[in-house]
């Protein structure tokens, strides 16, 4: 067995609000295996988007050990950070977060501006993933012009573009109706059971997390031990 | 070429408020290069001055003669090539409004002023006639003047009706010749001053003096001043640059209070456009956001701000560079002759470039650097 993808060691966070401390997150430790696909559950304001956001290296802990492959991220600085990001973390959003202005195609493309690829590779990188999340015939489509459903398959796309490690999803089917958000979840699936991506998804719904192998509760800043899902 | 796009399609993703911002940049840069322009006009005449010719005037004031006889001292001046004489006539054409200097002049003067360019044969039109006398192309075009028309002048400083017959049309040795003077025989108004105010003939309002050399004409002056010493009429010499800006510092204030606006409108548009760039930082601050947590470096968002507000600027400054020319040319025709030349010089166009430039880094700088400094957790809880 390999040692854990990432492992969170005491790992505490607070918030400051005016002259108040809100502590978020106190002493939380978790290991995640390569190749799971954790589902993070737990009441509005429990922390679940700031636990996520720890390990994606978007936010900084205030204590406590966290390691991502290997790396101890707390202690990289911002552009550092932001360098294994961009190999590292791929992001999905509840609201999809792509570019306006960008087509579906050059959102996509947009993580592999800052990779060495050149054109060509890129556009063959972008076609292949567009064809996985069954969008290529939508290739030049603005967001505006794409269902909420399609549209965060565009953001999956991007998410999975510079072959990350892991992918960190932040209630992803939140804005989503079932059916899409059916399609997206079954996306995710593929991205975990086939391309061996570890998966962190937040999410409210037990219907989504059903679809995780294992499921862990958050409340009141505390971990609940891991529930692994049966799967038929 | 990315980078590019994205600047692009941002910078008219609100075509209403570009349009907006993009008209207030050039309706500023516009005014600004036409009040620079006004004040370039103002101190035509004293750049283009000679640097061989010396003015003598009344050490008094200009509005105080001085002797017709002075011209064969000055002429035994060791140094000095030739002496013509003139006088200011200051009068009327139909209206107050239709300025344009008149100058009663001796037959020397036409000839040290080379830049005033007339042909042979008008010239000799103009010293046959006692009454002739010669216009600038560009009033001859305002007023419609014609090589034989009669020109009726209200005098002010010699009162009564004076009529002239067009004789002659100078031309400008360089575009940036004043063509809208008129001259005429001052042998011809020393004639009626004679018969109408007997006291005040033969005195003249200044000399121009034409030195061999331009290193003698310190000298020069020094001479001509102290040989009137404690005469009737004490002499003050100067060069004709420095009796040009004597003119203008006349004028000065306005001239101050013009430059002062046109800095103020660059200014305006410069609050005006950093305020829109901030909005529209503000608004997508939830991109950045996202960029950022994509691994893009805080200042490639600095970058796309700053490159949406230097293309903004670069169009805006574009455009009213290119817009300044045809509305100086209209500009000019509805102020008649009261700028004598009225061109956009390059200094002008520098000015309005670096206006363009300034106002595109400044806008963009606080947006640009908030949306750099923003957390991106911060920005990504603006969305939704
Ligand atoms: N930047 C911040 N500044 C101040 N307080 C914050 C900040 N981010 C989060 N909080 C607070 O921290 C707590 C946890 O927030 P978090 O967004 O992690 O909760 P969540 O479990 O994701 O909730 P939800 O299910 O509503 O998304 C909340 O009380 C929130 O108000
Ligand atoms: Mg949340």
């Amino acid at each position: 067995m390999t040692a854990p993808l990432v492992q969170l060691q005491d790992i505490s966070k607070s918030y400051r609000r005016g002259t108040q401390i809100v502590p978020v997150l106190t002493n939380i430790s978790m290991a995640i295996e390569s190749g799971e696909f954790l589902g993070l559950m737990g009441p509005s304001g429990s922390g679940k988007s700031t636990l996520l956001n720890l390990i994606a290296g978007i936010d900084q802990p205030d204590s406590g050990r966290l390691e991502v492959a290997g790396i101890d991220i707390g202690g990289l600085s911002e552009a550092r950070l932001a360098d294994w990001r961009a190999s590292n973390v791929g992001f999905i959003f509840q609201f999809y977060n792509l570019m306006p202005v960008l087509t579906a195609f050059e959102n996509v493309e947009l993580p592999l501006l800052l990779t060495p690829l050149t054109r060509r590779q890129r556009r063959e990188h972008v076609e292949a993933a567009l064809a996985l999340v069954g969008l290529d015939d939508r290739k030049t489509h603005y967001p505006n012009e794409l269902s909420g459903g399609q549209q965060q398959r565009v953001a999956i796309a991007r998410a999975l573009i510079s072959d990350p490690h892991l992918i960190v999803a932040d209630e992803p089917t939140g804005d989503l109706d079932r059916e899409s958000a059916e399609d997206v979840l079954r996306l995710m699936q593929t991205l975990n059971a086939d391309l061996g991506k570890t998966i962190i998804m937040v999410t409210h719904d037990a219907r989504a997390a059903s679809h995780a192998h294992a499921i862990m509760h958050l409340e009141k800043g505390e971990l609940s031990a891991r529930e692994e899902n049966f799967r038929p | 070429m990315y980078f590019l796009k994205l600047i692009l399609r941002n910078s008219f993703r609100h075509k209403l408020r570009t349009a907006l911002t993009l008209a207030g940049l050039v309706v500023a840069i516009v005014a600004f290069g036409l009040l620079q322009t006004v004040v370039t006009a103002w101190y035509n005449n004293a750049n283009m001055a000679s640097a061989t010719r010396l003015i003598t005037r009344n050490a008094i004031s200009l509005v105080f003669p001085m002797p017709v006889s002075y011209r064969q001292k000055i002429r035994a001046i060791d140094g000095v090539r030739a002496v013509a004489y003139a006088n200011w006539f200051g009068a009327i054409y139909k209206e107050p409004k239709n300025f344009f200097p008149q100058f009663a002049i001796d037959d020397a003067y036409l000839d040290l002023f080379p830049e005033f360019v007339v042909s042979e044969a008008e010239r000799r039109d103009f010293q046959r006639d006692r009454k002739g006398c010669v216009v600038g192309r560009k009033l001859a075009e305002v007023y419609g003047f014609k090589l034989g028309d009669n020109l009726t002048l209200k005098g002010t400083i010699f009162p009564g009706e004076w009529t002239f017959v067009v004789r002659g049309i100078y031309d400008g040795a360089s575009k940036k010749t004043d063509l809208s003077q008129m001259f005429f025989h001052w042998d011809y108004l020393n004639e009626v001053v004679k018969q109408r105010y007997r006291r005040r003939a033969d005195q003249i309002g200044f000399y121009v003096i034409e030195a061999a050399h331009a290193e003698d004409m310190a000298r020069i002056s020094v001479e001509i001043d102290s040989q009137f010493k404690n005469s009737t009429a004490e002499t003050l010499t100067e060069t004709e640059k420095a009796f040009q800006l004597g003119f203008v510092s006349m004028t000065e204030s306005i001239v101050v209070a013009i430059r002062l606006v046109s800095y103020l409108v660059i200014f305006i548009i410069m609050a005006v456009m950093a305020n829109t760039m901030a909005m529209t930082a503000r608004e997508r601050i939830g991109e950045y956001a996202t960029l950022k947590a994509l691994g893009f470096s805080s200042g490639f968002v600095a970058a796309t701000i700053l490159g949406e507000s230097m293309l903004l600027a670069m169009l805006g400054g574009a455009a009213s560079i290119a817009l300044t020319f045809p509305l100086a040319v209209e500009f000019s025709k509805h102020t008649g002759s009261l700028f004598p030349v009225f061109q956009v010089s390059p200094d002008t166009v520098m000015l309005q470039c670096a206006c363009a430039v300034i106002i595109g880094l400044l806008a963009a700088l606080l947006p640009a650097r908030h949306a750099a400094q923003v957390r991106i957790i911060e920005g990504l809880r603006s969305i939704g």
